[in-house]
């Protein structure tokens, strides 16, 4: 059984049609790069899986798992396995990254009927998974992502996947503005965090991060459809040819990203 | 010169005090000392004159005090007894600490615990101290709060009798806090509780105050306190003010500080008690090189209404004033916040920040938030920035990804909000105890 199947989706934002009818199955272990020009609704799509408020649901099917995503609030998601790494990761002052990821992973446990962990044994479990992002533990007194660069609010959201574990991981544009380096980093970070039972959606608009991150399948996404599917050497190719050639057919609603 | 007497009308208030007037003529006040007893006539004839100031006094536009003039106050009567184990759950930080505890507005000595002070240090009953004729509470009581500043100021010295005395000689270095723990029983039932508070730090000395205000009967009484507090040159004071008053209760207070040249104040005020609370809280820079830092915290819920007037005066040069209040409220409560901040012509090289921000649970609660500027000098830096709002929509979600959704999520950034002014309490225990406050709080607004 497939572990996302999003069928036929239609969302608006403030009554402006952005997705027009995405189709996409993602099976277990799979890694799916879903590529586009800015304004395509890739992003759209990424925030209508977590379950941004904002965003309407005008027609089709989410189902994860075979539960009905939709019908679930975005906290519900999440302790479903359900995990986005934000393009644009918000700031918390006020409260630090400790405490909040300790929060979460003890919401999510606490939703799956497990026992929560106490400060010590998860201090103990966050200094493994500060190796994937290669930090030390004095992040941690920092809040949530204030005052963090670019770069290493990025770094933060990996940690946060790190220590979640979801089964559904999808990055919203987490190349964005980094560096070789911390691309790098996040790359080794989302490779490491592989498993069989779960699956990773990128959303992306270069080839770049895909020299990192191999892509089981390649979706290029425009007009608010997908227009073509294929594994990596499309992605080789829009690098090579940029998107015109399959997007001059599709209608593109302006000023949405 | 800044002059900090409110105007009031001719015959504005007139006859609204009767009950008030008349409790602070009772001949017990005429006893004591000349000075004292000068000090006590001066505030009754001005209280007599202005009496409860109305909503035409621009100073209390927002803060409907007229009611306390219908009451038929009384003295305190006689005080309910007061265990070791009921003050207990409102005392900070350890046994050891120096400890006064006023019960209905007068010292108890017997719950008190007044060991003897490093350095010559003086911490005790301010009844003792004038007993004792101590030189400094003549030169110093009723001169920095002088009974023309407020009207409640002046009915606070028109009832002097007891409270809290602090002497810190010159270059002794408190390492403790002291505590001064306000009480109120049953006894107060429909009586003015009038704490006086003194604490005088010469040149160089060091000393923290925690001051709470509690009560142990929920019953009508009537808070009505003033502190005076004066720093000597490159004395360092912190004062941190904890009103728990009872749901009944008007709580009114000021507090004046005065400091001289390279002295550094902090004040923490947490205001979460009371039907109405007012603070004034004055600081005077007079003398250069002075740094004031006020920080307050208000939590209300139900039909409370909490207002906080800060005046800050720069009368001198190269001094730095550094003010955030922040205020959660829920349900029908109100707040108000002035900030005065007043920059005299010799006050160049000033640098004044004034932050007041406001968290609204509810479409029922509301807030009137005032800066007030006044800059006679040219070379300042003085800013100034009021918000109110809600819940930052962005910041829920973005957690309700993590799993952290509805009222813990909103638990969390309450608590972030009002984390920001409590981290600034410098002296650790009092500091975590208030967070458990601060929470046992949040969550009975958030329910």
């Amino acid at each position: 059984m497939s572990l996302l199947q999003v069928t036929n989706l239609h969302a608006s934002v403030d009554e402006k049609p952005i997705l027009n009818g995405v189709s996409l199955t993602v099976n277990a272990g799979e890694v799916h790069a879903i590529m586009g020009p800015n304004g395509s609704g890739k992003s759209t799509l990424a925030q209508v899986i977590a379950g941004h408020p904002a965003y309407e649901v005008t027609a089709g099917s989410v189902t994860f798992d075979g539960k009905d995503l939709l019908d679930m609030e975005a906290e519900e998601r999440a302790w479903a396995g359900v995990f986005l790494a934000f393009q644009y990761p918000v700031e918390i002052p006020g409260v630090t990254n400790a405490y909040f990821l300790r929060t979460a992973y003890n919401e999510i446990r606490k939703a799956r009927g497990l026992d929560e962990l106490d400060p010590i044994d998860f201090y103990d479990l966050l200094e493994e998974k500060l190796k994937v992002v290669a930090w030390g533990p004095e992040v941690m007194e920092r809040a949530v992502n204030f005052g963090f660069s670019g770069g290493e609010k990025k770094r933060n959201e990996i940690l946060q996947m790190a220590v979640l574990e979801p089964r559904l991981a999808v990055l919203d544009e987490t190349d964005s503005g980094l560096d070789i380096d911390a691309l790098r980093i996040v790359a080794d970070g989302v490779n490491a965090l592989k498993r069989p039972d779960s699956a990773t959606v990128l959303v992306t608009h270069y080839q770049r991060l895909l020299d990192y991150i191999i892509p089981d399948v390649v979706h290029v996404l425009a007009g608010g459809k997908i227009v073509r599917s294929g594994d990596r050497s499309l992605a080789l190719e829009l690098e090579k040819r940029g998107y015109e050639w399959l997007t001059s057919g599709a209608a593109v609603p302006a000023g949405v990203s | 010169m800044g002059v900090a007497a409110h105007p009031v009308a001719p015959g504005e208030s007139r006859g609204v005090a009767g009950s008030l007037v008349e409790l602070a003529a009772s001949p017990e006040f005429a006893t004591g000392p000349d000075w004292l007893v000068a000090l006590r006539r001066a505030g009754l004839d001005r209280f007599a004159e202005v009496g409860i100031p109305t909503s035409k006094n621009e100073e209390w536009r927002f803060t409907p005090v007229g009611p306390i003039g219908t009451v038929d106050w009384k003295a305190a009567g006689e005080s309910e007894v007061v265990r070791p184990e009921d003050i207990a759950p409102y005392l900070f930080g350890h046994r050891d600490w120096p400890l006064l505890v006023i019960v209905d507005g007068v010292v108890d000595k017997s719950l008190s615990s007044l060991q003897l002070m490093p350095g010559g240090a003086t911490f005790g009953s301010l009844a003792g101290a004038i007993a004792a004729g101590r030189p400094e509470v003549e030169a110093h009581l009723g001169r920095h709060a002088s009974p023309d500043i407020t009207p409640f100021g002046a009915l606070n010295a028109a009832l002097i009798a007891d409270g809290a005395f602090l002497h810190v000689p010159a270059d002794v270095v408190l390492t403790t806090p002291v505590q001064v723990l306000h009480v109120v029983t049953r006894g107060a039932h429909d009586a003015v509780v009038a704490p006086r508070v003194l604490a005088v730090l010469e040149r160089g000395a060091r000393a923290s105050i925690i001051e709470s205000f509690v009560t142990l009967a929920d019953t009508r009484y009537f808070t009505n306190t003033c502190s005076e507090s004066v720093l000597g040159a490159n004395a360092w004071l912190e004062h941190v003010r904890v009103q728990r008053e009872g749901s009944k209760a008007w709580h009114i207070g000021l507090s004046r500080v005065d400091q001289d040249r390279d002295s550094h104040y902090r004040s923490f005020t947490l205001n979460m008690g009371g039907k109405l609370a007012r603070h004034d809280l004055h600081t005077r820079l007079n003398a250069p090189n002075i740094e004031t830092l006020l920080y307050g915290l208000y939590l209300t819920k139900g039909e409370q209404l909490v207002d906080n007037h800060t005046t800050i005066f720069h009368d001198q040069p190269n001094c730095n004033s550094w003010e955030v209040y922040k205020g959660v409220l829920a349900e029908k409560s109100r707040a108000v916040f002035n900030g005065k901040v007043l920059v005299q012509p010799e006050a160049q090289k000033t640098d004044a920040k004034q932050t007041n921000r406001n968290l609204l649970l509810s479409d029922d609660a509301k807030v009137n938030t005032k800066p007030q500027l006044e800059i006679f000098a040219d070379d300042v830096k003085c800013t100034h920035g009021a918000t109110i709002g809600k819940l930052d929509e962005h910041q829920r979600y973005y957690m309700a990804t993590r799993g952290i959704g509805g009222k813990t999520a909103q638990a969390l950034l309450i608590w972030a909000f009002a984390a920001e002014v409590l981290m600034e309490v410098s002296v650790a225990p009092v500091r975590e105890a208030l967070e458990g406050v601060v929470r046992r709080q949040l969550d009975a607004l958030i329910a």
